[in-house]
């Protein structure tokens, strides 16, 4: 299974989740630049966080006209599995992959530390290693993590089980009805505020974020037939 | 509009008749000696030059013959003081490069930009060398957060501080804050960063090889931070102000790009030299680079990208536009760095050339504007010996008995008062608005003793803290010079690292008050001693003086920063309680000590007397037998008592997991002199049961004091002193009062 960390200028988490990918299910990585044109030789391609272009304008929002995005929608419409984290989050909503929006937190400030999430859809390719509803302690990084999308977008992600995760007791942003993580109707798209790839390891406070990488493998693996794994593995 | 502003400078003879150069913080006796240096009278763009590199900042004149009294070298030291930052070896082919600077006036004037810039400075510092910036810490002190002026200025530099180093992908790890009347006009903003190199990589700022091109690389010029280093050295006035300008505007995206560019440079194996453009910019950078290689070097200033319209060779030369970088490589390679530099939709622009004549000459508009000789720059500046006198108030502190205070009975009402101190108090509030895990490698995250960070693809991590108790450096400059350094170190150790080598930022009042200039000596006497005894050399750091306002000289504030090897993963050690039933220790000895102590600072409202004893001796032993003990497997938690005492520090260690812990113990004093005392010297370990027996024979055979005090459990802390309990209030109650200090105060 091959991964890609795509890098914008002023990406910033793009190392770490090379090396959560390394450290969980240590398949092919590879960082590509925000200038590719051709991401098809990828099974999943990872969003990382960060401050892409500056995050001037608005976070995402210069992201989004890379000569990149437009391969990665393709690869979405064509069901590859994209993870966007935090500003890969931000980017995904931008670019349309992802309903709603990001804001600045409802306390004006960065805000960095573990936070208690509970996952609410535990189908999506990247989800599925976890138990529904279970609590999970993940690590946040942000000060525009504060998810907004309208009465009618809401009640669509609901009816369709598209909030992955939401902030258990303290919300630490203001999201709406506490959201922390969303995915397309597909499933195949996931974004999220919290960093998955900040706990891989017990040495950094929490492992609960390895089961996002896992997991992603297990579908992979699931669906395909075993000489095409190793064909890919070829790549 | 270029006219115009050319029109304005002064001429030659206006320089000297009207003695403008007085403007720039150059005496009269200085102007003379440029003049003999160049042969002539300095024309401005050269009186500009002079006076940025003849300035504190730059040239250190009124602390050189102090920082000669440091220690500078170690078997681990690969460079000492000289470079943009010091290295030292750690194995393996591995070095960790660190500095520590200031950024104190312009944090006074413009809080947000001038800590954001300050952080922005010292990365450019540490990848200037080749390294990669694993981690920031900072050293902040304020005035007292009743006044509106002051949570401005603290919520800003928080605010300054995280926006660069999140934004830039560095983790702020650890750093300190403290609060007190002496800072109430001029705020310190000390900035920290810490880098990783292999031996190999190591870069020097020389412009080697005649004739080979200069590059400058960044953002373009602006005429923004002119004559930033001549406005840090001088005394904050009510005109500062109206020097806005002089603050430089920070971008760390473009910061980003630069260091990763840089980088990559680097890794290509084409540089030859390189050095970052900070104070003084362009003319520092360039000045320093010739000097080390015995070159000089020409630059073009029509080549310079430049912001705004109609700049001046003056203007360009004293810009302290950030971001910018300045180096040397030979002229075949002029195309490959060029596209490593597009690559990051950079500009590199060809700006001078080095020359073999010992001059740093400016041409602008097809003319030579200034031509002054490299070395008169850079070490011909005039060093002065200050005079030195003891201060009144030291005098006056030595009959202070402060021992003698009323008794204060309710000691858990006493606690809550030095916990809810904000300078005590937690700093979550400052430190969750810094991103401290990415790169993924913090395993002790702020709020501990040090933090310590992991080196992927090894079993090491380097453990790292920022430490001055400023208040015992005023009451006694050497004995807390002394402190500082020792604080640093047991800090380091019971992370369980072995402390390696210091960086210093020395904040200090006006050279020109002989108690001023007192203090500076007896503290670095002090630092320099404790360095020794420590082996901890200090490889690099940075001066503030003239850190004065209209209330008077700052607390004499010498921060160090500190950076130990943790030798292996398992050595890795917090302060907190792990679990029930561990047996708690109090290592050394126990004195009746409360002078500069939090406690007389947040019950009496006063820091007077002699502040604690220190004997490096002691210290050292101390350190050595907990690092021994942390090393063998036998320490659950090791915590050092710093300000607030064995009280404060036994609360610290109950409050991350919530775990309460049961004390009993018989000191040969009063209960509150000893639960508040400040003694040196002094660790906080507990250990599992199965332990105790060993650790206790362990510590006596290396003759250091050891005292069971009790155990850890239940939710409750209780302290009986001589079979009376003299503490007694439930862990959430503590920790509510030491959580919400600083955030009910600011939101």
């Amino acid at each position: 299974m091959n991964f890609a960390v795509l890098v914008f200028p002023g990406s910033n988490c793009d190392i770490d989740m090379f090396k959560a990918v390394e450290d969980t299910v240590g398949e092919p990585v590879e960082y590509v630049w925000h200038t590719a044109t051709d991401l098809s030789s990828y099974d999943v391609i990872l969003v990382p966080g960060g401050f892409s272009y500056g995050d001037y304008l608005r976070c995402g929002a210069i992201a989004r006209f890379a000569p990149v995005m437009a391969e990665l929608k393709k690869a979405a419409e064509a069901g590859k599995f994209v993870l966007g984290v935090c500003n890969g989050f931000q980017i995904l909503t931008e670019a349309g992959l992802l309903p709603g929006a990001l804001i600045r937190n409802n306390s004006l400030k960065f805000r960095c530390h573990p936070v208690d999430l509970k996952v609410e859809n535990n189908i999506t390719p990247f989800t599925n290693a976890y138990a529904p509803g279970e609590t999970i302690r993940i690590p946040i990084a942000h000060g525009e993590g504060n998810y907004v999308c309208d009465a009618e977008t809401l009640a669509r992600l609901k009816t369709n089980n598209q909030v992955v995760f939401r902030y258990q007791g303290d919300n630490p942003n203001g999201s709406v009805d506490n959201i922390a993580g969303v995915c397309n109707e597909r499933g195949n798209v996931v974004g999220m505020m919290p960093h998955p790839e900040r706990a891989v390891s017990e040495l950094l406070g929490s492992s609960d974020g390895a089961r996002m990488f896992t997991s992603v493998l297990n579908v992979f693996l699931s669906r395909v037939e075993p000489s095409a794994v190793n064909g890919a593995r070829a790549h | 509009m270029a006219q115009q502003l050319a029109a304005k400078e002064p001429t030659v003879e206006q320089i000297a008749d009207q003695k403008i150069y007085k403007q720039f913080g150059v005496s009269d006796s200085e102007y003379a000696l440029i003049c003999d240096f160049l042969g002539r009278k300095p024309n401005y763009t050269e009186i500009g030059v002079f006076s940025v590199m003849w300035s504190e900042h730059c040239a250190y004149k009124n602390s050189k013959p102090l920082l000669r009294r440091f220690p500078t070298t170690g078997p681990r030291v690969l460079m000492g003081p000289g470079e943009g930052a010091g290295i030292v070896d750690i194995g393996d082919n591995q070095a960790v490069v660190f500095k520590i600077e200031s950024h104190n006036h312009p944090s006074a004037v413009e809080p947000y930009q001038g800590a954001a810039t300050g952080v922005g400075g010292i990365i450019r510092d540490i990848f200037s060398m080749g390294a990669r910036p694993v981690a920031l810490l900072n050293s902040l002190r304020f005035g007292k957060l009743d006044s509106e002026r002051v949570r401005y200025l603290f919520s800003h530099v928080v605010s300054g501080i995280a926006g660069y180093g999140n934004c830039i992908g560095i983790p702020t790890v650890a750093g300190e804050v403290m609060f007190d009347e002496a800072y109430e006009g001029n705020p310190l903003v000390n900035a920290m960063c810490v880098g990783l190199i292999d031996h190999d990589k190591i870069q020097r700022g020389v412009a080697k090889g005649v004739g080979n091109p200069v590059f400058y690389v960044g953002p373009a010029t602006g005429r923004d931070g002119i004559h930033g280093a001549t406005f840090a050295s001088e005394d904050l006035t009510a005109e500062s102000e109206a020097k806005r300008s002089a603050v430089q505007v920070g971008d760390p995206f473009m910061e980003k790009l630069v260091m990763e560019a840089t980088l990559e440079l680097i890794d290509s194996g084409i540089v030859l030299g390189i050095q970052d453009m900070g104070a003084a910019g362009l003319t520092c950078s360039s000045a320093e680079m010739a000097s080390k290689a015995g070159n000089g070097m020409e630059l073009y200033l029509d080549e310079v990208p430049q912001r705004e319209e109609g700049m001046t060779a003056y203007e360009m030369m004293l810009s302290e536009s950030q971001e910018r970088m300045l180096f040397v490589t030979e002229p075949q390679h002029e195309a490959q760095a060029k596209a490593i530099f597009e690559r990051w939709g950079l500009h590199c622009a060809k700006v001078g050339k080095v020359t073999d004549d010992g001059r740093l000459r400016l041409f602008h508009k097809g003319e030579q504007v200034a031509d002054m000789p490299v070395k008169a720059l850079v070490d011909d500046c005039p060093v002065y010996q200050k005079p030195s006198k003891v201060p009144d108030y030291y005098l006056k502190n030595g009959s202070i008995e402060t021992n003698s205070y009323e008794q204060v009975l309710d000691l858990t009402d006493a606690l809550k008062k030095v916990l809810g101190s904000p300078s005590l108090a937690s700093k979550e509030w400052v430190y969750s608005q810094y991103d401290y895990q990415v790169r993924t490698s913090t395993a002790v995250v702020p709020g501990s003793d040090a933090a310590v960070v992991t080196i992927r693809g090894t079993r090491k991590a380097l453990a790292m803290t920022t430490d001055c108790n400023a208040r015992y450096v005023y009451l006694d400059p050497e004995v807390g010079g002394r402190i500082a350094v020792a604080e640093a170190a047991r800090n380091i150790v019971c992370s369980g690292g072995e402390p390696l080598a210091i960086t210093d930022n020395l904040n200090f009042g006006s050279p020109e008050k002989p108690e001023v200039f007192w203090q500076m000596e007896k503290a670095v006497d002090g630092m320099a001693e404790a360095c020794r005894q420590l082996e901890t050399p200090v490889i690099g750091g940075n001066v503030s003086l003239y850190n004065e306002s209209a209330q008077g000289a700052i607390y004499p504030t010498p921060v160090v920063g500190m950076v130990g090897l943790v030798h292996d993963l398992d050595h890795i050690t917090t302060q907190a309680f792990q679990e029930e039933g561990d047996v708690i220790f109090l290592l050394g000895d126990t004195k009746a000590e409360i002078g500069g102590s939090e406690f007389q600072y947040a019950l009496f409202g006063v820091t007077e007397g002699r502040p604690p004893e220190l004997d490096l001796a002691t210290e050292r032993r101390v350190q050595q037998a907990v690092l021994g003990a942390i090393q063998r497997g036998l320490i659950a938690s090791a915590h050092d008592l710093s300000e607030g005492g064995l009280a404060a520090a036994l609360a610290e260690a109950c409050f991350e997991r919530g775990l309460g812990a049961q004390v009993e113990w018989t000191p040969n004093l009063r209960p509150d002199l000893a639960l508040f005392s400040e003694s040196q010297s002094r660790i906080l370990l507990s250990v599992k049961p199965e332990h105790a027996d060993e650790l206790a024979l362990l510590l006596s055979e290396q003759g250091v004091p050891v005292q069971r005090l009790g155990k850890v459990g239940g939710d409750r802390l209780t302290i009986e002193v001589a079979a009376h309990t003299v503490i007694d209030a439930s862990v959430a109650e503590l920790r509510e009062v030491w959580q919400t200090a600083i955030p009910s105060r600011m939101d």
